[in-house]
């Protein structure tokens, strides 16, 4: 009775699940699982469009590309979003999308336009910048340091947490800039570079999480002794945005000096083989609108690719945006990544 | 009533060999054998706890093929008793009857009833993992009884206990079973057992009956030699042996030939002598000796008090012909 | 006595309904086999065809480099060792204490048997914060110490060691082999203990000669789930134990998520379940022989008497405390005191609002009736799968069993980014179009969670003596009535041990769902993980609460799924 009861459920949630079809008005947007918005700017596209949006979270980017590239047969969704330039090439050369151009890339500078074909938008970008302990540094008359190099210094031993860049996006960000300025042939490589700081006593921890409450001492939350580590530019905003009561001087500080930071630059793409292409290329503008752009930096605390998008107050207030950010071609990072994680982990971790 | 119809069972080899036996209605039939005999494996055939390869039961007639086990309305009672650990006596003893959905009340009453019968009126309430073998042997049988099996199977319900209980439980066994009036099966590996309950005995060798017979005339009259000499009664001579023995005794045209114990008696004036080998005093107050014809033929004489006779006298011998059996190989 | 009871009537049956009830059996035999095979071989397989046959053909690459390197075979010792330590480590902490929660009655018990099972539920980075509050540099013991003894070194360093390693999966796994133990063991006769004694047994002689033997199958049980949970350790390893120590698991999320290399993950993914496999084999081949005396199924625990037991009890709980609880009061205390304020509640207050109006909020009653909900649709189905193949184990013995058996560990073996890449590609199309169901989730679970029900289960059932269900049956109960009245009572020890586990794998679990594509349906974790994904004080406390809420869900499920035990076994 009891048994034969639990079939009928289990058939009746097995074909509910399968009956989970698409109506024609709905767009499936498969996201990261940072991929945030206010609900009230997407109530207004679904109001103007009469396109209803479905978000499914398939982890983080490179879960998100990896499962992307799995499911291309057969497509989860009709857009992707969060693909970034460190995992732009791998998407791209799967074909995974169709190309659109939209007319609101006409307000986005073309050093973010980094695919020529259009197959996918920028919609954000943030910089992996070193953060600081204000109070740390005040308190000790220690100067900031100004490049990447100064890391070495004997000064700044055993003040450093970065994260590992084989399971961290900052820390293969982190890893990528040094590559950047220090090069892989010569007589400094990035390697040599690497056994300095880890002579200089460099901390690496696993995911960015555990770096920022576990290892750093700036911000209210954490646990950490370490005034310096690998996060955001824009972690200093929100770090005052997240405290209650908001304090009168920022505890934390990015350092934004030329050749320190690396910039990840997030995209959105209309995945090859829709049914739903119109609506498709009406949320890839409605990415691209000032409504959306202006509400991101709050939701997900990345930076507006949009020029006409105001940035809120905090941000104007405590966020610095780096003049010149390291920036390498998509390319080159899929080309490289697993060889450079590998020597990387060969050098630093063994 | 009931009636075993060429049951066959193998296990890779055979454990029941085409087995026949029929049961009247209130008969309280022993099955004695030694272990491994395929005893158990009938009663559980029958009771339909395994089937059988071959052959048919028959209740009143009617086929049990296709009828499950607990359709059969029958009594079984296992030799690790078997009680539901988690329930106390009365609830053990209550489940046949809830199973047959009687009224609380009545329930109630055939509960007491069982536990009367056997003795264990103000266990009810007990735990029953905190009872002693016996009780827990009292409770089995209350709980086999209670819901008035057509027939009631008792599977060496008193191989767990030990010896110096065994009789009186043995005495009570035989009045709770005559009390109750119900057609059982009782299986066991104890001759003394077997004889003291059993309106009938079927001894069961190697998967095969040797003999169903009252235990008197069983115990007369063997009819095989496995069943003599399971039986205890080890004067079994081939008929050459039995042509040497000086003494008018009737001939036999059979291959054995069992002399029972019972038929020797000491005799000044018999024509047999021998040699005591063994003297055994039982209890105090019976013996049996064993005495030496030739060096192939050895007797062993039933006494009905002690003889003061020492191992190696001569001794005189008479044979009663009444006592002289044919047995089958 | 009456007579009238006799069914003359009821020998009406015929073939047919006994060919019937052989195929419910049959049916219902097949019903976990078939999920394992649709949820667990068919994505398992998917995804190792396109990793190892990308192009029709055979590559081995991965398994070449595998055998060559250094690297990997360093890994796979370290895996191998932590886990053989993290178990034996385990063992030896829950044994003592599940002879005391056996055998002995004392106030707050069940409480303190639910309770333990909370670290189980708690995600590691919230372990990792508790643990850095207690035994940290900065943590509440070194700070004692160092002040008491006016050191100027900090006494305990165990940041980014084995030792923490070792600490943690002993945190985490306690509760499982103290239960599965534990309950075994209440089962058993204390008979037996005391014939030993008369014999002459006693002290560790008692432990070796008659204990020990006698909860085999249950010590293998917890050993054989222990062992695996550290064998496939992930986060602990990660965040415990920092960037010096990967296991399998960590490197096949590396290759298949970082380098999206599926070729080197699948290789290492079929070492990693192949050498499970074998692992699993030995121990069922260890456990078969294992006879008990089950004859006393309850009520055997009794007040402790002399002064030697009372200790054993007092140094019981004392144990459980500090190594239980302290890590979980300093966590409940850090979601109070986290930032500059002081003593605050309003991390708590803040969970429930949602100033920049984001569509990831995700309110808390919100988020507790989402994990909820799948912890009981996990529950129901791991406890209904569990017991049939718990059945289906116990009934006959052969290799085919032992296999079998081993087999259904094997999805506690399988990396969760192996499997959640599985599920992409195999579940695409009807009827089993279940990639982006509401239902993949608690199915995932149901994987993970399976092997712990049937390993709770087993060691009882398989104690249950035939004799017993053939009283029942010739009594005239039917075999559902025979499973219902014997069978369910006898095992519902494990049974709720089972469920408890299947419930609290749902409630803590994230790494699986981390691989599933999901609508939005936040659970406790979820929420935490996204407060953790961002930085300031506000995030971190309210991570912070968030854990404590789970914790708090968590107890009070426990302790209402052992009421309803208590009421159910009272009807019968």
């Amino acid at each position: 009775m009891f048994l034969r009861a639990f079939g009928l459920i289990l058939i009746a949630l097995l074909f509910s699940g399968a009956a989970v079809a698409q109506t024609p008005t709905t767009l499936t947007v498969i996201a990261h699982d940072s991929f945030n918005y206010s609900e009230e700017v997407m109530a207004a596209f679904t109001e103007e469009t009469g396109i209803a949006v479905e978000v499914l979270r398939l982890g983080d980017a490179g879960s998100l590309v990896n499962q992307a590239i799995l499911s291309r047969e057969n497509p989860l969704g009709d857009v992707l979003y969060g693909v970034d330039n460190t995992f732009l090439s791998r998407a791209l050369e799967e074909d995974l999308f169709t190309p659109y151009q939209s007319p609101a890339l006409a307000d986005v500078p073309e050093a973010f336009q980094l695919d020529p074909e259009f197959r996918v938008t920028p919609v954000d970008y943030g910089d992996v910048c070193l953060n600081y302990d204000a109070a740390y540094f005040a308190a000790n008359d220690l100067p900031l340091p100004e490049s990447l190099a100064d890391l070495t210094d004997p000064a700044y031993r055993g003040l450093l947490a970065v994260q590992n860049p084989a399971t961290s996006s900052p820390g293969l960000a982190f890893l990528m800039a040094t590559i950047a300025v220090f090069g892989e042939d010569g007589d400094t490589t990035y390697l040599d570079y690497w056994a300095e700081l880890v002579a200089n006593d460099v901390y690496i921890s696993q995911d960015w999480t555990d770096t920022y409450y576990g290892q750093f001492s700036g911000s209210a939350g954490s646990e950490g002794d370490r005034p310096l580590i690998v996060s955001y530019a824009s972690s200093p905003p929100a770090e005052i945005f997240f405290a209650d009561p908001q304090p009168e001087t920022a505890p934390t500080g990015a350092i934004v000096t030329d050749d320190t930071c690396f910039r990840q630059i997030e995209f959105a793409g209309i995945l090859a083989g829709t049914q739903n292409q119109a609506a498709a290329e009406q949320f890839m503008d409605f990415l691209l609108s000032v409504e959306f752009q202006e509400d991101m930096p709050l939701q997900m605390f990345v930076f507006p690719v949009n020029t006409n998008a105001a940035l809120p107050d905090v941000f104007t207030d405590y966020a610095q945006i780096p003049e010149n950010p390291i920036i390498l071609d998509p390319e080159v990072i899929d080309a490289h990544r697993e060889s450079w994680i590998q020597a990387w982990t060969e050098a630093v971790l063994r | 009533m009931l009636s075993v119809q060429a049951i066959t069972k193998h296990y890779g080899k055979p454990v029941l060999r085409r087995v026949s036996l029929e049961v009247s209605e209130g008969e309280i039939v022993c099955i004695l054998g030694p272990s491994g005999c395929g005893k158990s494996t009938l009663l559980r055939i029958i009771a339909g706890l395994e089937r059988a390869d071959d052959g048919e039961i028959l209740i009143e007639g009617v086929s049990m093929e296709g009828v499950p086990v607990h359709e059969r309305g029958f009594g079984f009672m296992f030799q690790d008793f078997a009680l539901f650990p988690h329930m106390n006596v009365s609830d053990n003893v209550r489940y046949g009857l809830r199973m047959r959905h009687l009224p609380k009340v009545q329930q109630e009453h055939l509960v007491e009833d069982a536990l009367r019968l056997v003795g264990m009126r103000g266990f009810e309430r007990r735990d029953v993992t905190s009872l002693s073998g016996g009780e827990k042997q009292r409770v089995a049988l209350a709980r086999s009884l209670a819901p008035t099996p057509r027939l009631l199977m008792l599977d060496e319900p008193l191989g767990s206990l030990d010896a110096s209980l065994r009789w009186e439980v043995l005495k009570e066994l035989k009045r709770i079973l005559k009390e109750s009036g119900v057609t059982t099966l009782y299986v066991t590996h104890d001759q003394s057992e077997a004889f003291s309950i059993g309106d009938r005995i079927a001894v069961m060798n190697a998967g095969r009956f040797e003999a169903i017979d009252a235990p008197l005339a069983l115990y007369r009259s063997p009819q095989t030699v496995f069943t003599a000499q399971f039986l205890g009664l080890h004067n079994v001579l081939t008929s050459s042996d039995y042509t040497n023995i000086p003494d008018d005794l009737p001939a036999l045209d059979a291959d054995y030939i069992l002399i029972h114990p019972d038929g020797i008696q000491l005799d000044p004036k018999g024509d047999i002598t021998g040699r005591i080998r063994e003297n055994n005093v039982w209890e105090g107050h019976y013996g049996s000796i064993i005495v030496t014809l030739t060096p192939e033929i050895s007797l062993r004489v039933n006494m009905g008090r002690p003889t003061l006779l020492g191992v190696d006298d001569t001794v005189r011998l008479t044979i009663d012909p009444a006592y002289v059996v044919p047995l089958s190989p | 006595m009456d007579r009238s009871g006799t069914p003359l009537n009821m020998v009406r049956a015929n073939n047919h309904r006994f060919a019937g009830r052989r195929a419910a059996g049959i049916l219902l035999a097949a019903l976990p086999i078939l999920f394992l095979a649709v949820f667990f071989f068919y994505p398992l397989l998917s995804i190792l065809q396109i990793s190892l046959i990308p192009d029709g053909t055979l590559d081995l690459s991965g398994f070449a480099e595998l055998i060559t390197s250094d690297y990997y075979r360093r890994v796979f010792f370290f895996t191998v060792q932590q886990a053989v330590l993290s178990t034996v480590i385990t063992l030896a902490m829950a044994l003592p204490a599940a002879f005391v929660f056996a055998r002995f009655e004392f106030p707050g018990k069940s409480l303190l048997l639910s309770l333990a099972t909370l670290p189980f539920v708690l995600p590691t980075v919230v372990v990792a914060a508790a643990f850095g509050a207690l035994i940290g540099e900065h943590g509440v013991i070194n700070s004692v110490i160092v002040s008491l003894f006016g050191l100027s070194d900090v006494p305990i360093q165990l940041e980014g060691t084995v030792a923490i390693i070792l600490i943690a999966h002993a945190f985490y796994n306690y509760s499982v082999a103290l239960r599965i133990i534990g309950s075994y063991w209440a089962t058993l006769s204390p008979r037996m203990d005391e014939a030993a004694r008369v014999l002459g047994a006693h002290g560790w002689r008692l432990w070796w000669t008659i204990r020990l033997p006698a909860l085999r199958p249950a010590i293998l049980a917890a050993a054989a789930l222990v062992f695996i949970f550290t064998f496939t350790s992930f986060g602990v390893v990660l965040i415990l134990g920092g960037i010096r120590f990967a296991t399998l698991e960590v490197e096949i999320f590396n290759q298949a998520r970082n380098l999206f290399n599926l070729n080197m993950a699948a290789a290492l993914s079929l070492v990693q379940i192949g050498f499970m496999f074998i692992v699993m084999l030995i121990y069922t081949r260890l456990s078969r022989a294992a006879t008990a005396d089950i004859q006393a199924a309850r009520a055997v625990a009794r007040k402790p008497r002399t002064k030697g037991e009372n200790a054993l009890v007092v140094i019981t709980v004392g144990v459980m405390m500090v190594f239980q609880f302290a890590p979980l009061l300093a966590l409940i205390w850090r979601s109070f005191t986290v930032g500059d304020q002081g003593f605050t509640t309003r991390y708590y207050s803040a969970l429930s609002t949602n100033p920049r109006g984001s569509v990831l909020f995700a309110p808390p009653l919100e988020a507790i009736g989402n994990s909820v909900s799948i912890a009981l649709i996990t529950t129901v189905l791991a406890v209904v799968l569990g017991m049939l193949t718990a059945y289906l184990l116990a009934r006959r013995d052969s290799w085919a069993a032992r296999a079998l058996d081993a087999v259904f560990m094997l999805p506690l073996a399988t990396s969760a980014v192996t499997l959640g890449f599985g599920f992409i590609i195999a579940l695409d199309e009807p009827p089993l179009n279940l990639r982006a169901s509401p239902l993949m989730i608690p199915l995932a679970h149901t994987l993970v969670a399976l092997p712990f029900v049937v390993r709770s289960i087993l060691p009882g059932l398989r104690s249950i003596s035939p004799n017993i269900r053939g009283a029942a049956a010739v009594m005239g109960a039917s075999p559902f009535t025979v499973w219902r009245t014997i069978d369910l009572p006898l095992i519902s020890r494990g049974v709720i041990v089972g469920a408890v586990f299947a419930f609290t794998i749902s409630m803590g679990e994230f790494g699986a769902s981390l691989f599933i594509a999901r609508p939005d349906t936040p659970t406790i974790p979820v929420v935490i993980f996204r407060l953790l994904g961002q930085p300031g004080a506000g995030n971190y406390g309210q991570a912070l609460a968030m854990s404590v809420i789970l914790m708090g869900v968590c107890a009070i499920s426990f302790i209402t799924i052992e009421r309803l035990r208590k009421l159910g076994m009272g009807e019968f």
